[in-house]
């Protein structure tokens, strides 16, 4: 791979990898978010692979399958089978923040990833990979901010799925990925997670009817 | 020898929990099972402090696996609290008739959390001890939710998403400083080390690791019950079967604030004292603040234990701010006796539930007269939360205030313990009401049951480890010493 299409590939899955995190913020069916996110474990992945046949690591490559497995096949799977018996009628009536101003936020998210990471990016050195590296933070920005804003407890698990996903983007660009060890523990831990979510989510339902959190009002002071 | 001393704390309690995956929760046989793995785990925690005390630091497993001295006082701390904890449990799920289903997934996922603490207090990298707190999360959410209620499950959303997505921002962190120490030339696996990243922390870029640093102890400090993600803590504590609760407020808060103090010895030498100083001054009077005035109006008796809990890591993380090493030696015995007293707080919370149905402080009343045992081992627990002598957290409460005047933070000190007083002021006045008393008019139909001196062992030991503790460290004032020169400035 020449250098220019390195760079060009790499910035064209970052775009993708921002792009799905704004388009979870778009959407109000939980189906279609699910989707996106799942697009953006594969964007993830091809980001870790383009990294891995750039610097000729097969470390990086065998690591990428298995991100693109579990974050874009068996996550999405889990989330998908947390929708319940009609996944097309969920959705995300009444966010906290409508979409408008969640996409001018997730504007002014984008610009701050950009801001913070501003000496991550001096100490690094400009380069293909640490150019991107705001478009990484801005996703688990955006990610967060879907975890606090949005009301459905699936959302949430999607907004915790975007933050992870933005974090580990971040892994890799920075520093290529933490040590293998760490990094099967993280992922383990996420599918674990993830599992206790989907049970959660489930027990919701059948107790309170539906998922929307707005019901939880009894534990407060 | 040492290989065995350190992989059995992690192996001792996942063999325990196997036991009940296996065999189930039996009353007679297998409900102890988790008392004896937790006393071994207890005698393997003494002969590794006796170890690390004499000939230093130790590792295995190509240094994954740590203990120095502050590790060990954590894990002596861990084996304390889960002695307790599973000693108390068999009285506990026999009171509240929980079916043998439940039990044997009480009995698998409590050892699997006591496993998890005492991966996190021993692991040498922080990408492990990361793995290791969040680890605790998966397994305590089923805890939590243990008593399948509305409120229960209501609890356990609140305390999975609000746990993972703070552990998540830390690491965040954790993957910056990664970063910075991969780019001073450290090799992979040596980046996370947090015995290298300490040695080498001067060279750390200064901009990267603010932000790293930051990020790091936000988030764990999220999980350690310190604002601004402290919101699970409450609704988790009150909601999660009294003995989850003690191992919850007792050692798992205090080893994600271990996961702090471990970052913090990173941060010093590389931005200089003032940086992590600041942050935690602000988490910790913020925490003590919301603390203060949320136990002002409680009226939740469980509740009131929780933002207790909340108030002493504010002063927990005071103390860190403090940084000297008095200031830290005091910090480490405040996590003992706050562990082992509010551990017994909250496993007689549970008696007094299961015989009131109702964790309301105004459905408790004149306790002292109808069931003296109990309500005396409650006020104790509560007396020595408060500070009183001889509780450990008497001393420590005194030290703590004397490093913050000799640092040069007198008037933080003094703010802090003003909240302090309000908290004090609150608690007595709310316990007061439970124990003294008129007692209620309408009889109740059928009497409670009756509270034994069996039921009420566990109880008794914890008191009394606090009460010596505060007395002499004895022994143990070696490795208090050691640890706290591991973190504290001299």
């Amino acid at each position: 791979m020449t250098d220019l299409s390195y760079a060009l590939f790499l910035d064209l899955a970052a775009g993708l990898f921002l792009l799905a995190a704004i388009g979870v913020l778009w959407r109000h069916q939980l189906a279609s978010m699910i989707r996106l996110f799942a697009l953006q474990g594969a964007a993830l992945a091809a980001i870790v692979a383009i990294l891995g046949i750039h610097e000729h690591s097969l470390e990086l490559i065998l690591v990428a399958v298995g991100l693109g497995a579990l974050r874009a096949a068996v996550l999405p799977y889990l989330a998908w089978r947390a929708l319940g018996d009609s996944p097309a009628e969920a959705r995300e009536t009444r966010p906290v923040v409508n979409v408008a101003a969640s996409l001018l936020a997730a504007a002014a998210l984008t610009l701050l990833a950009y801001a913070v990471t501003r000496p991550l990016v001096a100490m690094l050195g400009t380069s293909p990979a640490s150019t991107i590296l705001p478009a990484a933070l801005a996703v688990a920005l955006i990610g967060f901010f879907t975890l606090v804003t949005r009301r459905r407890a699936l959302s949430q698990v999607v907004g915790f799925l975007l933050l992870d996903n933005g974090i580990t983007a971040t892994a890799f660009l920075a520093a290529a990925g933490v040590p293998l060890i760490v990094e099967l523990g993280v992922s383990f831990d996420l599918l674990l997670i993830v599992l206790v979510l989907q049970v959660l989510t489930t027990r919701l339902r059948t107790t309170f009817g539906s998922s929307d959190l707005d019901e939880l009002r009894e534990l407060h002071d | 020898m040492t290989i065995l001393l350190l992989l059995a704390p992690i192996g001792l309690p996942l063999v325990a929990s196997l036991v009940y995956a296996a065999a189930g929760w039996r009353p007679r046989t297998t409900a102890w099972a988790g008392v004896v793995s937790t006393a071994l785990l207890g005698a393997d925690a003494v002969s590794l402090a006796a170890t690390v005390t004499r000939h230093g630091p130790v590792h295995t497993a190509g240094g994954l696996i740590r203990a120095d001295a502050l590790s060990a006082w954590m894990l002596l701390g861990v084996a304390a609290v889960a002695l307790l904890a599973c000693w108390a449990s068999p009285a506990y799920l026999r009171a509240g008739r929980t079916s043998a289903r439940r039990a044997r997934w009480y009995g698998v996922l409590l050892h699997l959390f006591i496993a998890a603490m005492a991966a996190a207090v021993l692991a040498g990298n922080l990408g492990i001890l990361w793995v290791a707190v969040e680890a605790t999360t998966i397994v305590t959410a089923f805890l939590v939710g243990h008593h399948r209620s509305r409120t229960a499950l209501e609890a356990a959303w609140k305390y999975v998403v609000i746990c993972s997505a703070a552990i998540a921002i830390a690491f965040l962190g954790l993957v910056l400083l990664y970063s910075a120490a991969k780019h001073t030339g450290l090799s992979g696996e040596d980046a996370l080390d947090w015995a290298t990243l300490t040695g080498h922390a001067h060279e750390l870029d200064p901009a990267v690791t603010r932000i790293a640093v930051g990020l790091a102890v936000i988030g764990f400090g999220g999980k350690a019950g310190l604002i601004p993600l402290h919101a699970w803590l409450p609704d988790a504590h009150s909601q999660a079967p009294a003995p989850v609760s003690a191992l919850m407020s007792g050692v798992l808060l205090p080893v994600a604030l271990y996961a702090v103090l471990r970052v913090k010895a990173i941060a010093d030498p590389a931005l200089g004292p003032g940086y992590a100083r600041s942050l935690l001054l602000v988490l910790a009077l913020a925490t003590l603040a919301l603390a203060a005035a949320l136990l002002i109006g409680q009226r939740d008796y469980k509740r009131m234990l929780a933002y207790s809990s909340m108030e002493h890591m504010g002063l927990i993380a005071l103390a860190a701010a403090i940084g000297s090493r008095l200031a830290i030696a005091a910090l480490l015995l405040h996590m003992a006796g706050h562990g082992l007293a509010k551990t017994v707080a909250f496993l007689s919370s549970g008696h007094i539930l299961h015989r009131h149905h109702s964790s309301q402080i105004t459905d408790v009343r004149a306790l002292a007269t109808r069931m003296p045992l109990l309500a005396g081992l409650f006020g104790l627990a509560l007396l020595a939360l408060l500070g009183f002598p001889p509780a450990a957290l008497f001393a420590s409460e005194l030290g703590i205030a004397r490093a913050g005047a000799t640092a040069g933070l007198t008037w933080t000190v003094v703010v802090a313990y003003a909240l302090v007083v309000v908290a004090f002021v609150a608690i007595t006045a709310h316990t007061g009401r439970m124990l003294l008393g008129p007692p209620p008019v309408t009889a109740t139909t059928d009497p409670p049951a009756a509270f034994t001196l069996t039921a009420a062992m566990p109880l008794i030991a914890g008191l009394v480890g606090v009460a010596a503790l505060g007395i002499t460290l004895g022994p143990v004032s070696s490795l208090m010493t050691a640890a706290a020169s591991i973190v504290g400035a001299p």
